[in-house]
């Protein structure tokens, strides 16, 4: 005697959020009823081994009924088959699009391509997420990609139209994109301390600042671009070369570095490493700016600011707010150089350095 | 009475891509209506395409509106090849020809398609525009009104009740005709949707023309069934009851939906009667075939038309041959002409609603039943001047030596049960109903109702005021109680009751046991809650053909009766409870095996006596070992007894006052279960009978059989704490439900693979499946506790040689808790609070929720500077740039329910019947997730076209949703299956009920509705 057929439908959807959940990260259905059954569930209205079995088979192929619509979110408000409430098909699709963050610290930056998701049974085997929760994740990712490669206008606001994330979701994924789209490089030894929010509020950052739709409204009234929030402002960077003449030119080295140490003197138990290192940490930050042209340089751009600036300061045992106080006066000292013409880009590239360094600079 | 019917065209979406190269689709649509077709223009290389058509006009009969349904084909253009066809969808178009159902048909419609499902939605509009025509021999029934609710309507009242309508129609199934063998399955399946759909079309049409006659109306408790033949061809057919509906004025509405205040009534009713102390068995219920005598008159003309008819059952063991076989000569003299119609249907005193309106029932005499054994054989098919593309006919217009038909074999059925109901004294079946199992050629049909005593001023024309004036039905018998007076006479006696008076009024007499197929009369006084009571039973049978398997199905029917009334009433017992309502007996058949699915709602009627206990007797005295078992067992019982007691909160008060150190009767003097008829011991007396009632009941234990009966008793799992069930339309004993609502349908099928089943290993198999349902249901729905399954119908079938398929559709209902005792404090509840978010509330469009998410009707923002004004949070202000239409949701919410009303709603319009029909195969059967797969999916399909449906019609429910059929077949080898699925209901339009004040005034609510009842959620 075997059961050859177990369905149950109802008029409005039944969901049960433990078993999507379980669903979505990739358990079995065997796996699934264990997991449940060692939550206690057997204890809930009397329920039998087979109850459950049973239970979770209808939910599991409920979910990849719904699975396809979830691939467009705003079709699971328009679609007639299955009656969920609002508040449901909000909790579906933000659970769907939610990640790991082992999973994405692995590709983050990697090109979304068919080679990384060869790799993703590696990946699945280091951060203990199962294959399929990879996979899913993986084409997430891709999925949100393809979409808004090939939009115009804010990238967030794309991703939170066409994906109905929350703000928060969707300020991650632009993240995810925009990392991918620029392929930093994240995954080195050096950057392994860096958590994903670090990346993500790094990476927000780049997006609001310097990329080409970071300029403003006034410049672009008809002028709508592709990728403007996922492609560095190329006209900025090669501004940025400009910067250079902090470094080369001595006098005005020489002059910033007074006016920082001065404003610097006595406020911090750092400062005569401070001092020390003026010139080197100011290098390293500038020769960063004038080298983003480059393309390689830029997936570099993490590191480098690892490796010339964080890691010097660290060994200097820098505290967080020593770090505050002294880019602070740097960046802001440079506003007193007369002889420096380039303000405005010297900000704009200021302000994105200081906010990343400053979510970067911990243990 | 010609019309002009009008279609429009609007737009899809979600179209599948029919150009792999392009990604895209260039469809167009065409409409079809009779035999004229229009075309909309190619709307190339989109998914979404938007039409926006003209008007496409269709000058048509009344007759052709009524019969055909719009049929709406989308294709994708191709300029090479053939037009690829993409789906389909049929437009039933009935609602819109009653002035006071649905004024225009418009929204989004699921563009079906028999192999690959919905593909895609489209939206289109419906109009018809009727000439008025008072055409005396005119061959349509517009403006008719079809409910399938099984009640008067509420919003109406029932100014008079005509009687009993029944119908059917026949014609050849296409799936067998030869052209099956040629053309595509999908061809198939739309040749048999669309000529489903025409059937039904004609067949509510004819019963149109009959209510017409009778001068009625409205058809109250539609039901329409398929008898899909096979070779022999199909078969739909239809009964219902014909009445002179009014509409009630809003006022008046409240007085009848609401419960009446009949307080559980106390009575202090002590004194049992002196009669009746032999009672075998009396609880009214009457079933009957004919008797074995007829079957051998029958088999001379067992030729052609094979035709058995089962031995008659008496199931008190007493009454004599019932109904003696009937020749079927006169049966020609039973095939009506139309003419007669009206003065025939005195004939059958039937009527298919379960519940009525106050004082219009005045005694129930039992359960009536009848059934009979058929062989199949080809519909001849008189060659007649049909000019329609397809043929259908109508038996009771062919008059002409025709052999014995599918009309004849349903009269003689009712025949069978009007005798039964006058044996019991009434002149009148109420909660009749008729079904059908098939098997290769052997049919089973079987009739059933409850015997009654109507008030005779309900048949009388236009003398009656139901809403307001119950005073004026000066009845001797309370109402309360006056149902369950006996309506035969106390001396001749159709079959040994034991009779009482009255426990409430105590003026008349009662019998101890009811049983009925109705719902529970409102006003009738019960203690307690009732419960969900199920017989189940399987029998073994050899495999056999025509003649031969006939025969052995039709001795074998009153074995499977007799069993399954034995089960129903110990496991009443068990419960301490005295009725039976809503009973439906299934008998399924198959090739190697016969199913029995007794189901009802157990319930103590105040007005009845109190049950008695269940006693254990051996066969074998002397054996100590076996003693000591009987005394464990009848503990168990005793237990079991006392805990179901508690758990239904069945405590009448005058339990006590007597049987209290009475003498316990000799057991042979006591009411016995005849499982065999050997003597039971006189040890038996030693055994502590907790229950001192004279009535006890005895179980005597002779055999293994009997052990496991008792044991099969003892194993039915009472439901979970928070949850109550029942297969009525509510729960005896709960009044005040909240809205929290959840429809749902569940399907399971067994495959036997052990061939060497026993009678009682297949039960055991066949209980296990029916309980394991149910406790799924309590699972999957314990969020809603407390809740109550409210009209669990289970339908089972053996769909092939060892499976076992048994399919359900019920609602859950949350109510409220601590308010159960109290009838009154229904109105008072503020039903919106007790809401839970994950309940759908009430009419709510699905958008209302996210529309911060979807914030932009995007489709109509131009890609403009203006955007440029909406500031970002981040200080940016850009906006979107996409050409993608993704607006807030559009998809009404549509509730729906098999009762027929929506608890803490009411409803304002009846919108019309859904009546729709499926046919879904697959071909990629593994690639769909196997055949739970398949049919999960189907069942959503059915579910969302109802739905679409009733949104369109500008409704938010569908109530006395059924699904009538559920025919599965597969082949897992080939990697195929098909499946059938025909489902009914009423489309309405409800309010909340808080609402009702300010929407009273209301006349027409059309599509505004739900943007109106928006405001509530």
């Amino acid at each position: 005697m075997s059961v050859e057929l177990d369905v149950f439908v109802g008029n409005t959807t039944i969901m049960d959020e433990e078993v999507y959940q379980l669903w979505l990260d990739g358990y079995t259905v065997i796996d699934a009823v264990k997991v449940r059954r060692e939550g206690g569930v057997l204890d809930e209205c009397e329920a039998n081994a087979d109850v459950v079995l049973s239970d979770t088979m209808d939910q599991y192929r409920t979910f990849q009924m719904c699975e396809r619509l979830l691939h467009s979110p705003p079709k699971l408000a328009n679609q007639l088959l299955f009656q969920i409430t609002p508040h449901r098909q909000t909790i579906l699709i933000e659970r769907y699009y939610a990640f790991d963050d082992a999973f994405v610290r692995e590709v983050l930056g990697k090109k979304l391509s068919k080679g990384t998701k060869k790799d993703l049974d590696d990946i699945s085997a280091k951060t203990t997420v199962t294959l399929k929760s990879c996979r899913r994740q993986f084409d997430n990712f891709k999925r949100v990609f393809k979409v808004v490669e090939e939009l115009k206008g804010p990238l967030v606001e794309n991703i939170r139209h066409h994906f109905l994330l929350s703000d928060k979701l969707a300020k991650d994924y632009a993240a995810i994109v925009f990392f991918a789209n620029n392929r930093f490089e994240t995954g080195k030894r050096k950057l392994q301390y860096l958590t994903f929010q670090d990346f993500a509020i790094c990476a927000g950052q780049l997006i609001n600042n310097w990329t080409v739709g970071a300029v403003g409204p006034d410049s672009f009234v008809d002028n709508m671009v592709e990728d403007m929030d996922v492609d560095l402002d190329k006209e900025f960077l090669q501004e940025l070369k400009e910067l250079k003449i902090l470094i080369t030119d001595k006098d005005l080295l020489d002059q910033h570095k007074s006016l920082v140490c001065t404003a610097l003197r006595g406020k911090t138990k750092a400062f005569n490493e401070m001092e020390a290192n003026f010139k080197n940490l100011s290098r390293g930050l500038v020769n960063i700016a004038a080298k983003l042209t480059n393309t390689k340089d830029v997936r570099d751009f993490f590191i480098d600011l690892v490796e010339k600036f964080i890691e010097p300061c660290r060994s200097d045992r820098w505290t967080a707010a020593d770090m505050k106080l002294y880019l602070t006066h740097y960046t802001n000292s440079v506003h007193i150089l007369d002889t420096f013409k380039h303000q405005v880009v010297w900000d704009r590239y200021m302000g994105v350095i200081k906010s990343c360094i400053f979510k970067m600079y911990h243990d | 009475m010609p019309g002009k019917l009008k279609a429009k065209i609007v737009a899809g979406r979600h179209l599948p891509v029919m150009d792999r190269a392009s990604d895209l689709t260039d469809a167009f649509v065409e409409v079809k209506f009779g035999n004229t077709t229009f075309k909309t223009d190619v709307y190339p290389k989109s998914l979404n395409p938007q039409w926006n058509s003209e008007w496409f006009k269709f000058e048509v009969d009344d007759e052709d509106l009524q019969d055909e349904p719009l049929q709406i084909t989308v294709l994708d253009h191709d300029t090479y090849s053939a037009n690829d066809a993409i789906g389909k969808v049929y437009i039933d178009i009935d609602p819109l020809l009653c002035t006071e159902a649905a004024s225009i048909i418009s929204g989004w419609f699921p563009i079906y398609d028999t192999i690959h499902g919905i593909r895609g939605e489209i939206n289109v509009l419906v109009k018809v525009e009727l000439f008025n025509d008072l055409n005396r021999f005119r061959q349509s029934s517009c403006g008719v009104k079809f409910f399938c609710t099984t009640s008067i309507p509420r919003g109406y009242r029932a100014a008079t009740v005509h009687g009993f309508l029944e119908e059917l129609v026949v014609n050849e199934d296409p799936e067998y005709q030869w052209i099956d063998r040629i053309r595509t399955p999908r061809a198939s399946n739309e040749a048999r949707q669309r000529l489903i759909s025409l059937m039904s079309g004609e067949l509510q049409r004819k019963i149109g023309l009959k209510v017409l006659e009778m001068g009625g109306n409205a058809v109250v408790g539609y039901l329409q069934c398929f008898d899909l033949e096979g070779e022999s061809g199909l078969v739909v057919r239809a009964i219902g009851t014909a009445c002179s509906l009014e509409k009630l004025s809003s006022g008046s509405i409240l007085n009848t939906h609401t419960h009446p205040n009949t307080a559980p009534a106390s009575n202090a009713c002590n004194s049992p009667s002196k009669d009746g102390k032999e009672s075998p068995l009396a609880h009214g219920c009457r079933s009957t075939h004919n008797s074995p005598v007829h079957s051998a008159c029958s088999a001379q003309r067992l030729s052609q038309n094979f035709s058995i008819s089962v031995p008659t059952l008496i199931f008190t063991g007493m009454g004599s041959g019932g109904s003696a076989g009937k020749e079927a000569g006169p049966l020609k003299t039973l095939l009506r002409q139309q003419t007669q119609t009206a003065l025939e249907q005195r004939e059958f005193p039937f009527f298919t609603l379960t519940s009525f309106p106050p004082a219009f029932l005045l005694h129930v005499g039992g359960v009536v039943n009848a059934r009979s054994v058929k062989l199949l054989d080809r519909i001849h098919n008189p060659a007649l001047g049909n000019t329609r593309s397809y043929k259908l006919l109508d038996w009771n217009s062919v008059t002409a030596d025709e052999p014995e038909t599918r009309d004849a074999w349903w009269e003689e059925i009712r025949q069978e049960i009007k005798s039964h109901a006058k044996a019991l004294g009434c002149h009148a079946v109420v909660g009749y109903s008729e079904s059908t199992s098939i098997c290769e050629e052997v049919c089973i049909l079987s009739a059933s109702g409850t015997a009654a005593i109507l008030n005779p001023r309900y048949m009388r024309e236009g003398c009656l005021d139901i809403g307001s004036t119950d005073h004026r039905f000066e009845e001797p018998s309370p109402p309360t109680c006056g149902f369950c007076h006996i309506p035969y006479d106390e001396l001749n006696m159709p079959f040994p009751a034991q009779l009482t008076y009255c426990y409430h009024c105590r003026r008349q007499k009662v019998p101890d046991v009811l049983f009925t197929t109705i719902d529970l009369p409102a006003e009738a006084a019960v203690t307690g809650k009732g419960c969900l009571i199920q017989a189940r039973l399987c029998r073994l049978k050899k495999k056999a053909q025509g003649e031969v398997n006939a025969t052995a199905i039709s001795n074998l029917l009153p074995f499977m009766e007799y069993e399954l009334h034995t089960q129903l009433m110990n496991k009443l017992k068990l419960r301490s409870m005295n009725a039976l309502f809503g009973l439906r007996i299934q008998i399924s058949v198959g090739e190697n095996m016969l199913l029995g699915l007794a189901s009802a709602t157990g319930v103590y009627l105040t007005a009845l006596p109190a049950p008695g206990g269940i006693q254990i007797a051996g066969k074998t005295p002397g054996d100590p070992s076996n003693e000591q078992h009987l005394l464990t067992i009848q503990k168990r019982i005793n237990e079991a007894t006392a805990k179901n007691k508690e758990l239904y909160q069945i405590n009448p008060p005058e339990l006590t006052e007597e049987g209290v150190g009475s003498p316990i009767p000799e057991p042979r003097q006591r009411s016995r279960l005849f499982r065999s008829h050997s003597e039971s011991s006189d040890e038996i007396s030693e055994l502590d009978l907790s229950h001192g009632k004279k009535d006890a009941f005895v179980l005597e234990i002779d055999d293994t059989d009997a052990v496991e009966d008792i044991h099969s008793l003892l194993t039915d799992a009472n439901p979970p704490r928070g949850f109550y069930s029942c297969n009525t339309e509510t729960m005896p004993g709960i009044y005040n439900w909240t809205s929290g609502i959840q429809m749902f349908t569940s399907v399971r099928i067994l495959r036997l693979n052990n061939t060497n089943l026993t009678n009682q290993g297949l039960n055991k198999i066949f209980t296990d499946l029916c309980e394991n349902l149910l406790k799924s249901f309590y699972f999957k729905l314990r969020s809603m506790i407390p809740c109550c399954l409210c009209h669990l119908n289970f339908t089972v079938a053996v769909p092939e040689e060892e499976l076992i398929q048994v399919a359900v559709t019920a609602v859950a209902m949350t109510f409220d808790k601590d308010q159960t005792q109290e009838k009154l404090a229904e109105k008072l509840i503020p039903k919106g609070g007790s809401d839970t978010d994950e309940q759908l509330q009430f009419p709510m469009e699905l958008c209302a929720d996210s529309s911060t998410i979807n914030s932009q009707p995007s489709s109509k923002i131009s890609v403009s500077s203006l955007e440029h004004s909406s500031p970002l949070p981040d200080g940016r202000s850009r906006s979107l740039r996409s050409s993608r239409s993704f607006g807030g949701s559009t998809v009404t919410v549509v509730k729906m329910t098999p009762l027929s009303f929506l608890p803490g709603t009411r409803i304002i319009k009846y919108l019309g019947i859904i009546n729709m029909f499926f046919i879904r195969e697959t071909t990629s059967l593994r690639e769909e997730g196997g055949v739970s797969g398949f049919l999960h999916s189907f069942i959503a399909e059915v579910f969302a076209m109802v739905r679409a449906h009733v949104a369109a019609l500008g409704g938010n429910a569908v109530v006395s949703y059924s699904m009538q059929d559920c025919v599965l077949m597969e082949n897992p080898n080939k990697n195929q299956a098909q499946c059938l699925i025909n489902v009914s209901g009423d489309a309405v339009i409800c309010v909340r009920e808080s609402d009702q004040d300010s929407l009273a005034s209301t006349t027409t609510i059309g599509h505004s509705c739900s943007s109106t009842t928006d405001v509530t959620t």
